[in-house]
């Protein structure tokens, strides 16, 4: 089974060179810090920069240079600025290569669920809409199941959704699998120690298991 | 026609006067995303004034004690429009009990309805929200085999807007990602108010670095007291 740490970790293989890539809040933030460095790749911030760098050292903390967790960022040597209307151009405009964000729930058609928990506080979806609605690779970092147990990986969301067949592929604490274009959930790898068994015990949603799944190696 | 400084001035003594003419039920656009870039000063004389049933076009809707958070202790507002609304308690506590009227837009949106209503353009296609809750009652287009939502301008009685610098003239240049959501809205105010880190004669900014020229802008002056308070310190060891 795979931590937050290892879902981010996982993610950061598929990160290839030459990206511009927009990382949600949450796990995919992490992503940053295991891609590789011999790959060339920016990062996009919904709030306005391409060429997101590390958190600042407290003597370079700006509170004009926030990312769109609103965490103190730096830039990166060759940076852009611009306004949000021009973020979310390069973002519907199809000129951002792959988005990674976090899931309450997917479907086995690709939707994802991630906004909105009715009768709790609702926050609101940020940029989420737009970005699922438009990116041409998603991957979702989520986990397999609630605390309680019950599968997050279903036949179709019961939460309101926030985008529909969209989801390309899944990073789990259990597995990863890829979101197949007529609906279903494909298995590729088992996290460590985890059995096809398990997962298919905690995937709700059509299944699809062809030959062996191999454990994966990162 | 051509003396030596045909540039208009647009200074104000300060937010009073940048706002002498604004009243109760009028509808604001705030710059800012998070508490980055918002028009601290403008918040500040919008409490002292008290006007009361505003409508607030913000990103967010700041934090229980600064930003927009101010204005909701003191229920000036009636209505909120913006994309994410998290880390406010106050905030939950007026929606939850009906004092507060809140519409939620994808973050993209917003910021293209605000720039549609800047730019003349009544209303556009977009494929953020098809086939979620943000899509009822909204016309759906087919275009090239994807689906996509037909979304109206969005216009402020007043937009109020933070800039790094300005000059008198109303040309404004941003710093950061503390630009986000200030560009659009300084064009898409019936009357847009700029407050300024640092306002200069006209002549002293670059014309190729304006980000915001001056034609959108009708009244500015240089802030004071800026804290630029941080939500989030992120260090690196």
């Amino acid at each position: 089974m795979l931590d937050k740490i290892g879902i981010a970790k996982r993610i950061a293989e598929e990160v290839r060179d030459g990206m511009y890539i927009n990382l949600g809040i949450g796990i995919p933030t992490l992503v940053a810090n295991y891609i590789p460095s011999t790959l060339n790749v920016v990062l996009q911030s919904e709030n306005g920069l391409l060429g997101i760098g590390p958190f600042p050292k407290e003597s370079e903390v700006d509170p004009d240079l926030i990312n769109a967790g609103k965490q103190t960022i730096t830039m990166m040597p060759g940076s852009a600025l611009f306004h949000s209307a021009e973020s979310f151009a390069m973002i519907r405009g199809g000129h951002v290569d792959l988005t990674i964000l976090g899931a309450m729930e997917v479907s086995e058609e690709g939707d994802i669920a991630n906004w909105k928990v009715p009768g709790k506080m609702v926050k609101g979806m940020g940029g989420a809409m737009d970005l699922v609605a438009s990116a041409k690779n998603i991957i979702v970092a989520m986990q397999h199941c609630s605390k309680e147990g019950s599968s997050k990986l279903l036949k179709k969301c019961s939460l309101p959704i926030t985008g529909i067949r969209c989801v390309k592929k899944i990073v789990s604490d259990l597995a990863v699998l890829d979101v197949l274009p007529q609906g279903g959930f494909r298995l590729l790898e088992r996290a460590p120690g985890v059995s096809v068994e398990e997962i298919k015990n905690a995937t709700e949603g059509k299944l699809i298991i062809e030959g062996e799944i191999p454990e994966m190696i990162f | 026609m051509f003396k030596e400084n045909t540039m208009i001035n647009k200074v104000v003594f300060g937010a009073e006067e940048a706002m002498h003419d604004i009243t109760d039920t009028a509808t604001l656009m705030l710059g800012g995303f998070g508490l980055s870039g918002i028009p601290e000063n403008c918040i500040q004389a919008l409490l002292r004034k008290g006007v009361k049933e505003l409508t607030c076009i913000s990103n967010n809707a700041g934090v229980d004690d600064f930003g927009i958070g101010l204005l909701l202790k003191t229920r000036q507002v009636k209505k909120m429009i913006s994309s994410y609304v998290g880390e406010n308690a106050e905030f939950e506590r007026q929606l939850l009990s009906g004092e507060l009227e809140v519409e939620l837009i994808p973050q993209g949106t917003l910021a293209e309805r605000i720039r549609a209503g800047g730019a003349g353009i009544p209303a556009f296609y977009t494929p953020a929200g098809v086939g979620t809750e943000v899509a009822e009652g909204k016309e759906v287009r087919e275009y090239d085999g994807k689906l996509y939502l037909l979304e109206q301008w969005l216009r402020a009685d007043f937009a109020m807007v933070k800039a790094w610098k300005g000059d008198t003239s109303g040309n404004l240049i941003y710093r950061g990602t503390a630009r986000n959501f200030n560009p659009m809205m300084a064009t898409a105010g019936k009357i847009t108010i700029a407050e300024v880190e640092e306002l200069v004669p006209v002549g002293e900014l670059d014309p190729n670095h304006i980000h915001t020229p001056g034609i959108y802008v009708h009244r500015i002056f240089q802030g004071s007291n800026y804290e630029k308070r941080i939500e989030q310190r992120t260090i690196s060891k």
